[in-house]
């Protein structure tokens, strides 16, 4: 029964986020929609990277740059598809409350909703990976992709991902006007501190062990070297751990992120129940 | 309290501003709460001056890890307080119509007897005061944290760039305003989409000279493309500040773009006022 309940929550939610995502437009401009803006942030890179180094886009350090930054398109569309979902039902649907009293399971029911931006966010990373192939000579040669390890590392990315949204989601509920810059802020500070853009070397050296904590930090690494190999290895932040052992590291921090975000959250849950903030608006 | 009460049904209107009075003080009324009150509201400042200085810190890491110059942190910093008046144009000029018909409020602004430009005035005036605390905030930690410095070449024609860029920027944002009344719930999408296209088109963290002549010319109308390639020019005296265009006809395209921009905002207004009042979708809120 539990089970049923969970999967229809997510299979629902999931539906329903698609549907607000997408149904404001015609198919046509929600999909431009959905590509202009990942694209146009990775040819801001393109462009700085290009007028720096002449146009050396054989360098190592181009893949790095741009396979971090592609893949990072998953934490905004993810992590902050999850958080966003209590500001959309709350305070500009009004709709969390019946979500409350409905026979669902309202943490798989926000993780459903983080699932329908996944979709939408699948689409500009393969979009924004493509352009790199064809145009810019990002060199991800097919039969020497570690598939397995591609696919084992985006999976446990995006639930830890969700995991990590479901702990904002949990902020969000307890917090009044506010709610739209917490998602926003985060993002940003792991645009920073997960090496998504840059080697990890580049920040000072009392920043660093903060992104040495974030799981991001190690998810990236290992799409990157699952892509290009060599390329990604050769940067000094992570080169004397194996693919195992990144993984490894990985695994660990999204299992302690995943505990804290589901006690953070029904902890925030509670309190937003006690005090009444379940159907509080705030002037969204 | 029941006097004062009696008094206020009772007593005849004493005083009534009209012309250009009423304007100048419905400006100063639409500007009050942008000026003051957002100042009251700390936290906002806060996640307003830190989201742009996260932005700011990420392309500045990038630049070094390429070994740029360091004039390009400077432009990076630069960029990213310009990035608060885009973003204020953005949320809170060109969607402020959106927002009110969806709170109830753009009926009262019509019904009441002042001018319609004077409230979109009183919001770019409010909003572009406010706003320069924020780009000010972002400026002064970018040099502490990054050690840019700046050396002004002109003052009198770094003062010509900004005013006229402001103008220009924002009698765009209230072109734009009425526009996004007519898109309707399209209105919040399109100023999401509004943020990293341009972002990229203006050259906020790169000079505009190394896009394509036509890409820059046709991102030109966007008063914040001349207005800071004008200001790096100005600010930053060096070899890799070589603008787009000089800074005089820049300085001359901007004042075109600032006439042009009024001009439109205050047509385009009566326009959709009008369709409004006709097609009684003022009070409409769909979501």
């Amino acid at each position: 029964m539990q089970t049923s309940t969970s999967w229809r929550s997510f299979r629902t939610a999931a539906w329903l986020g698609w549907v607000i995502e997408s149904n404001w437009t015609d198919p046509f401009l929600f999909a431009v929609y959905s590509i202009v803006k990942p694209l146009s942030g990775a040819a801001i890179l393109v462009i700085m990277y290009g007028v720096i180094t002449q146009g050396a886009y054989d360098s190592a350090l181009f893949p790095y740059i741009y396979l971090g930054n592609a893949f990072y398109i998953y934490v905004g569309a993810v992590m902050t598809g999850v958080s966003w979902a209590v500001v959309d039902d709350r305070e500009l649907y009004k709709t969390l409350k019946y979500m409350y009293i409905a026979p669902i399971n309202i943490p798989i029911y926000l993780l459903g909703r983080g699932g329908a931006r996944f979709i939408v966010g699948s689409i500009a990373v393969l979009i924004t990976i493509l352009t790199g192939v064809f145009f810019l000579n990002v060199d991800i040669n097919l039969a020497e992709v570690n598939w397995g390890l591609f696919f084992v590392s985006l999976t446990l990315g995006i639930i830890m991902l969700a995991l990590i949204g479901l702990m904002l989601a949990g902020w969000t509920l307890i917090t009044a006007r506010h709610e739209g810059f917490i998602g926003e802020a985060v993002a940003a500070a792991l645009y920073i501190f997960s090496g998504a853009v840059f080697p990890l070397d580049v920040l000072p050296e009392w920043l660093r062990p903060v992104g040495y904590f974030m799981p991001t930090t190690y998810w990236l690494e290992l799409l990157r070297r699952s892509l290009v190999g060599d390329v990604a290895q050769a940067f000094p932040t992570l080169s004397q751990f194996s693919n195992l052992e990144i993984l490894g590291v990985m695994i660990g921090l999204s299992i302690l992120f995943g505990l804290v975000s589901v006690w953070v959250f029904k902890v925030c849950d509670n309190i937003a129940r006690e005090n009444g903030m379940i159907d509080r608006t705030t002037n969204y | 309290m029941a006097i004062q009460n009696r008094d206020a049904l009772t007593k005849p209107y004493s005083h009534k501003d009209i012309g250009l009075k009423l304007f100048l003080k419905t400006i100063m009324a639409r500007a009050y709460p942008r000026i003051i009150g957002q100042q009251r509201e700390i936290s906002w400042v806060l996640f307003e001056i830190l989201l742009p200085m996260l932005a700011v810190c990420a392309y500045v890491f990038v630049y070094r890890a390429l070994n740029a110059p360091e004039e390009y942190v400077g432009f990076v910093v630069m960029g990213g307080a310009m990035t608060a008046f885009w973003l204020n144009v953005l949320w809170s000029m060109s969607s402020q119509l959106y927002w009110e018909k969806q709170q109830g409020n753009l009926q009262l602004y019509i019904m009441a007897p002042n001018s319609m430009m004077a409230i979109l005035l009183g919001m770019a005036l409010g909003g572009m005061l406010a706003t320069c605390l924020r780009a000010v905030a972002v400026t002064v930690f970018g040099m502490l944290m990054f050690g840019v410095t700046f050396q002004i070449v002109s003052y009198l024609q770094l003062f010509a760039v900004f005013t006229l860029t402001m103008i220009a920027l924002y009698g765009m944002g209230m072109m734009m305003a009425s526009a996004f009344l007519l898109f309707g719930r399209e209105a919040w999408h399109i100023a999401n989409l509004a943020q990293e296209p341009i972002f990229l088109a203006s050259g906020f963290f790169f000079p505009i000279k190394f896009l394509p002549f036509w890409v820059a010319a046709g991102a030109s109308l966007l008063p914040l493309t001349l207005g800071m390639d004008a200001m790096r020019q100005l600010v930053f005296n060096s070899e890799f500040s070589g603008g787009f265009l000089p800074v005089s006809t820049e300085i001359w395209i901007l004042a075109g773009l600032a006439v042009l921009f009024v001009v439109v905002s205050k047509y385009l207004l009566a326009y959709v006022e009008k369709l409004a009042v006709r097609e009684g979708r003022i009070t409409e809120s769909r979501r």
